[in-house]
């Protein structure tokens, strides 16, 4: 498949689950931008757009959801759990209603719109509210799979989705992403250490891993695509097995899935572990590229962060 | 509206009222004076209009009606209650540990309610989803009533609704202020005053009324109003003036009632006013 932003997965992955006529989607005047768009064009019946609402968004799709119907709304992340986050909490997950916050240009690149924009805290929010369902995919494939699992199971989902074009990672697997919640992938075993990543992350782990190896060092790369509920297994497992873990995020590395991994480490299997992401600041303008690299967040820093633990070890 | 039938209304609502003060004083808290204001409006909608029971509230094509000033939820729970959607001796579990009578209304703990509501500004907003629900993916016409308070206007959610239900053009959209002018730091209008509800509803899009909250006749009247209006295309807002407090005199109009429980003395004050108010009705 050739590259492709999460978004744009997500765009198509709605229209194919569209053909379910319970499913309703509301955005919140950037149906172009999150993709819903493509939904729009072919079920225009079961489109509404809320405007420049996001709060008034999420809680209108709760009461449509009251009614039997799958309701999945869209806006950047930053409103959609920041802007939205009480409605999201009390008229969604409270209630325990069928509603997907399908939340797109998350993380720092979104590039150029800035600090405002990219949202760096949604993942250690969403994941604290009872009965949701947190997924952040990796590529299209696996965004195509979260999407008709978020419309196939019943509950409040959050999933996050990004803005850039990335590469496949899951390409090999063709119509059969290996994808079941709350069970992470490993796609590369390793006995010095393991990464686990969710989101574009993986592939820079991938990469690092790549990159670990030409040193003598093996990783096992874990995409954690479900930051809840989480795979605790795998990542006790990892701790056992590697003893050391390095979480890798587009997002604060507080409370999103550096925090969630280390509670588990903490709690049922101790080890080290370095989380990698964004430090307690905020982003900026710049291209994508541009902005990975100021934060050190290209592979080559994951690899250079993976080999310095590893000689601590 | 007859003569009998608004007495029955009317000893409806003494008994509810007659609920939320007890379920309030065991509970040892609560908010009684919205609970006493919103009172003659839920009596006429779950005896009236909604046309709901325990036997059919599951029906997708039900009328459904959404508290949004959710601390109110004495009142709806007292009318539930009565309307058999649990046994009423239950009342003074209101807020207890387990009780399907939480603080605030929650729709997985207690048939019959539509929404869990509590944070201001939501319940509107999930009705007009249920509204839009009605007019363009269900294509049925049941109806969606909402209640809110007037210091819940305050919240910037309620008016972002508002614009919704107009763009949709929610014929079958009801709105009902209960506008008894106190919130709990004292008079709305010396809080954050939120002007001329009217004339904002109409420039919001909406066909409105004023009425008394307190005089079925005319809550009849604004409803039959409302059904009245469908196929028009425009929303309905009704603003009834009501009293906090109202029926129990020395909580009448007090902001101190909002969310406090009567003690001892006040409670058996409050019980000998509403039985008196019963037997004058059953007569």
């Amino acid at each position: 498949m050739a590259d492709m932003a999460t978004r744009e997965a997500y765009g198509k992955a709605l229209a194919e689950v569209g053909a379910d006529p319970k499913v309703v989607v509301l955005d919140a005047d950037l149906a172009g931008s999150t993709k819903t768009g493509d939904f729009k064009k072919v079920y225009p019946d079961r489109f509404f757009d809320m405007g420049i609402a996001e709060g008034n968004m999420v809680t209108t799709a709760a009461g449509i959801s009251t009614c039997g119907k799958t309701v999945f709304c869209s806006s950047f992340a930053i409103f959609a759990s920041e802007r939205a986050c009480e409605q999201v909490r009390n008229s969604v997950c409270y209630p325990n209603l069928n509603v997907k916050v399908c939340a797109t240009h998350a993380g720092l690149t979104v590039g150029e719109d800035g600090a405002s924009h990219q949202c760096l805290e949604d993942l250690a929010i969403m994941r604290t509210f009872p009965n949701m369902t947190v997924l952040c995919p990796s590529d299209a494939a696996q965004t195509r799979m979260a999407i008709k699992a978020a419309a196939e199971t019943y509950g409040p989902f959050y999933v996050r989705l990004g803005r850039m074009k990335v590469a496949d990672v899951y390409g090999e697997f063709g119509q059969d992403v290996p994808f079941q919640i709350g069970k992470a992938n490993q796609l590369k075993d390793g006995k010095d250490l393991t990464i686990i990543a969710c989101g574009i992350m993986v592939q820079e782990a991938l990469e690092a891993a790549e990159m670990l190896k030409a040193k003598g060092i093996e990783a096992r790369v874990i995409d954690m695509f479900c930051i809840k509920p989480i795979d605790r297994e795998a990542i006790i497992a990892a701790s056992k097995e590697t003893g050391l873990i390095v979480t890798a995020e587009e997002h604060m590395v507080s409370g999103g899935l550096g925090g969630a991994v280390s509670e588990v480490v903490c709690e049922e299997a101790p080890c080290k572990v370095v989380r990698f992401g964004v430090k307690d600041q905020f982003g900026q303008s710049g291209t994508p590229k541009a902005l990975l690299e100021a934060y050190k967040l290209t592979s080559a820093d994951l690899a250079d962060v993976c080999e310095k633990a590893f000689a601590n070890k | 509206m007859t003569q009998e039938e608004e007495k029955k209304l009317k000893l409806f609502a003494a008994n509810v009222r007659r609920w939320v003060i007890e379920a309030v004083y065991r509970a040892k808290s609560g908010h009684p004076g919205g609970s006493l204001s919103c009172t003659d409006i839920l009596t006429y909608l779950y005896n009236n209009a909604l046309e709901v029971s325990p036997e059919n509230i599951n029906d997708p094509k039900r009328n459904r009606f959404v508290l949004s000033k959710g601390h109110c939820a004495p009142a709806l729970y007292s009318v539930l209650g009565l309307k058999g959607f649990f046994d009423i001796n239950d009342m003074p579990k209101l807020r207890a540990l387990g009780s399907k009578l939480q603080g605030h209304p929650c729709m997985n703990e207690l048939k019959g309610i539509e929404m869990s509501t509590g944070s201001l500004g939501q319940g509107i907003a999930a009705a007009c989803g249920m509204a839009i629900n009605a007019k363009y993916l269900d294509k049925t016409d049941y109806k969606v009533y909402t209640v809110l308070g007037d210091g819940e206007m305050q919240e910037g959610e309620v008016w972002e609704a508002l614009m919704a239900g107009a763009h949709y053009k929610l014929d079958n959209f009801c709105v009902i202020l209960d506008k008894n002018g106190l919130q709990i730091d004292g008079k709305v209008e010396e809080v954050m005053n939120i002007g001329d509800i009217e004339a904002k509803a109409k420039a919001f899009g909406y066909e409105t009324r004023v009425i008394d909250g307190h005089d079925f006749q005319q809550i009849d009247a604004a409803v039959n109003d409302f059904k009245a209006n469908a196929g028009s295309g425009k929303p309905f807002f009704i603003v009834a003036k009501t009293h906090k407090g109202m029926g129990v005199s020395f909580m009448q109009d007090n902001p101190g009632w909002h969310g406090k429980n009567p003690n001892d003395e006040e409670y058996a004050k409050a019980v000998t006013e509403l039985d008196a108010a019963i037997k004058a009705l059953e007569v």
